[in-house]
């Protein structure tokens, strides 16, 4: 184990796949000489050369597009969208190509392909570089959507889908690079896609909540146990496919729930799971599910307004109080 | 041209006729569904350039994919199959009319939004050169419509500072749908638009087969040999409209008539018999052979099974990976079980 922050753990998922491997190379805007507009891909360009750290035109469609034919061919780029805002500009191939080619051509094609991008608001970005629209992009069938809220599922989640044969949207959220914690160093330490996790254990209240949400809930879950409250944090890691087994086997024993999401409510990963939970474990409910998430306004460049818009720790603990209250 | 191989070109340009006119008749029994565009009167494009694309060089194209399907190789029977969206179709019957592809023999598609597999034709060619693929071209068919939206700019330029290989062919049919290209396109030569990524160009016709081929075979020299980009505008006129739903307001039957006259058909043909490479009488054959051939694939597709239900979630995914849900029907019969 080493401490280091996620935009390490990132950074080295993908320096090792790449050693690793030699079909997989990286392509996006200013991944190469500049190293990174995130600086996640520091040092590559320099390391592995210009034929596998690709810098590309401010061109999405053509960054997706040819990610997926040459993932066609058999290689595994990916390729890096500097903000899930820009993956609206490549939507067509994420959504038309990506997530439908294997199916629609009966198994001919396999895609293992990797989009990269950086979701969240909070940096007073303003409104169309600020969003978390992850949901948007896990409402495909033949898509895989993971996001971690840790370092270590970061480099563990990261591995897997650039090994997975399947395209996969990998959401990282900017807030969170700096976020510290132990990763596993060993080479194939891999996490799978599509498990939900515990991040703490807890027998009052169950908290459902992925990415940036997860320390979020985590802090919120310390809180609760100042007030003598032990909540369980669920964290999804993948919102396609969606793993609800450990979220129901905890609310069989919690009977409450609050599910966190940094995007808007309207028809959001909280409307999701507790859909789920309500046809799943009706018989334990409780109180009605609580749901946190962002106000629904685009984000405003304001500081202290765009704090107010988006979902806070002191929100969690107060919704979880509500569900115990209920 | 061995002389096999002139005869095998006719009888193929005359299989996708007759097959497509078959599917126009299957269609208006309701037997194939969906869209149905039919490539009628641009078969030369299909034959000839295929007759000269290499083992190595990847195909990629758009919607109006039949001809392209079998020119690449595809057996009748399996296209057929795939319009009547049966297991035997080449895409399983998950593709239909618009989904045609077999990667076995480099066919990559068959693509339904407009423009969107130009960036795919990009990376087709990055494949190539980054498994050092030295001699392979990959051949992308786009129409003239398809040069108005962004997919085709960014995918164009792209493949310029990549130094991709690819021979961009445009299939200028003259009409986007139902709009002529003059008035959809700021420039009325197609090939004016690589001038823009200082991409070499050209226009050529492309109702005589024996030309298309010919000229291709000369540009995909050119670009092994060279490396880069390249595009090619090819004339052509497409004798049905845009699709089956297709009232044909736009244009008037005059028109119509008169390019009916350049028939690929009948122009190949002519060559066939004035250089005494084949009889009226050995081409009449040749066309109750491509009939039977069509016979046949009907046959074959009518008597193909549709894909098991237990199948309809396959190919999805390639790792196993849960259904999310069902649909209510599947799931309450599971829930009964």
């Amino acid at each position: 184990m080493t401490r280091m922050t996620m935009r390490e753990a990132i950074s080295k998922a993908l320096w090792e796949e790449m050693e690793r491997d030699e079909r997989v190379f990286i392509q996006g805007e200013e991944v190469g000489v500049w190293g990174g507009t995130y600086a996640v891909t520091k040092g590559f360009y320099d390391h592995f050369g210009e034929k596998r750290v690709r810098d590309t035109p401010i061109a999405e469609a053509a960054i997706v597009g040819s990610a997926i034919g040459a993932a066609m061919t058999g290689l595994r780029p990916v390729a890096e969208l500097m903000t899930i805002n820009f993956a609206f500009v490549a939507m067509d191939h994420i959504v038309n190509e990506a997530a439908k080619l294997h199916y629609m051509f009966g198994g001919q094609f396999t895609l293992p392909l990797v989009i990269r991008a950086v979701s969240g608001g909070g940096r007073q970005l303003g409104a169309t570089h600020s969003q978390s629209p992850d949901v948007i992009f896990a409402h495909f069938p033949g898509l895989k959507v993971v996001s971690p809220g840790t370092p270590a599922d970061a480099k563990g989640l990261l591995k897997s889908a650039i090994r997975s044969e399947d395209p996969v949207l990998f959401i990282e959220n900017a807030t969170l690079y700096q976020m510290k914690g132990e990763v596993p160093d060993d080479e194939d330490y891999l996490e799978p896609l599509g498990k939900s996790k515990v991040q703490r254990e807890g027998d009052d209240v169950t908290i459902v909540a992925y990415s940036k949400m997860v320390p979020a809930a985590l802090k919120a879950a310390d809180m609760l146990a100042e007030d003598g409250i032990n909540a369980e944090v669920v964290d999804l890691r993948s919102l396609r496919p969606l793993d609800m087994d450990p979220v129901i086997a905890s609310f069989k024993r919690t009977n409450r729930a609050v599910i966190v999401e940094e995007g808007w409510r309207s028809y959001g990963v909280g409307a999701e799971v507790s859909a789920r939970i309500y046809e799943l474990a009706f018989d334990y409910v409780d109180a009605p599910v609580k749901r946190v998430a962002q106000a629904e306004v685009p984000l405003p460049y304001n500081a202290e307004l765009e704090q107010l818009a988006l979902p806070q720790t002191e929100d969690i603990y107060h919704a979880a109080k509500e569900v115990l209250n209920g | 041209m061995e002389k096999k191989e002139s005869l095998d070109l006719y009888k193929e340009m005359v299989i996708i006729r007759r097959l497509e006119e078959r599917a126009a008749e299957l269609y208006q029994l309701g037997k194939i569904g969906g869209f149905l565009h039919l490539y009628i009167g641009q078969e030369a494009i299909s034959a000839g350039i295929s007759s000269v694309r290499q083992p190595q060089d990847r195909l990629i194209t758009a919607y109006r994919d039949h001809g392209w399907a079998i020119s690449a190789g595809i057996d009748p029977k399996a296209v057929m199959a795939e319009l009547l969206g049966k297991v035997d179709g080449c895409s399983k019957g998950r593709g239909g009319s618009m989904h045609m592809a077999d990667t076995e023999l480099n066919f990559w598609g068959g693509h339904a939004i407009v423009g969107a597999h130009i960036p795919l034709a990009a990376g087709l060619a990055l494949g190539d050169v980054y498994q050092g693929n030295d001699d392979a071209v990959t051949i992308c068919m786009f129409g003239d419509g398809s040069t108005n939206i962004g997919f085709f700019h960014e995918g164009l330029n792209l493949s310029k500072v990549w130094n991709l290989p690819v021979l961009w062919v445009c299939e200028n049919n003259q009409y986007g749908m139902g709009t002529t290209v003059d008035r959809a396109s700021a420039v009325s030569e197609i090939r004016q638009k690589a001038e823009g990524y200082g991409m070499a160009n050209e226009r050529i016709e492309g109702m005589d087969v024996m030309a298309v081929r010919q000229e291709v075979a000369r540009v995909l020299e050119k670009i092994r040999k060279e490396g880069g980009p390249y595009l090619l505008e090819i004339m052509t006129y497409r004798y049905r409209g845009h699709s089956m739903g297709d009232p044909e307001r736009y244009r008037d039957k005059a028109e119509v008539k008169k390019w009916e006259e350049e028939d690929p058909i009948g122009i190949y043909r002519k060559y066939l018999i004035e250089n005494k490479i084949a009889t009226a009488k050995g081409l009449d054959e040749l066309d109750d052979e491509a009939l039977q051939i069509v016979d046949e694939a009907e046959k074959f597709a009518e008597a193909s099974p549709n894909p098991d239900k237990s199948t309809l979630f396959e190919n999805i995914y390639v790792e196993p990976t849960p259904v999310e849900y069902r649909g209510y029907a599947l799931e309450h019969e599971s829930e009964e079980q």
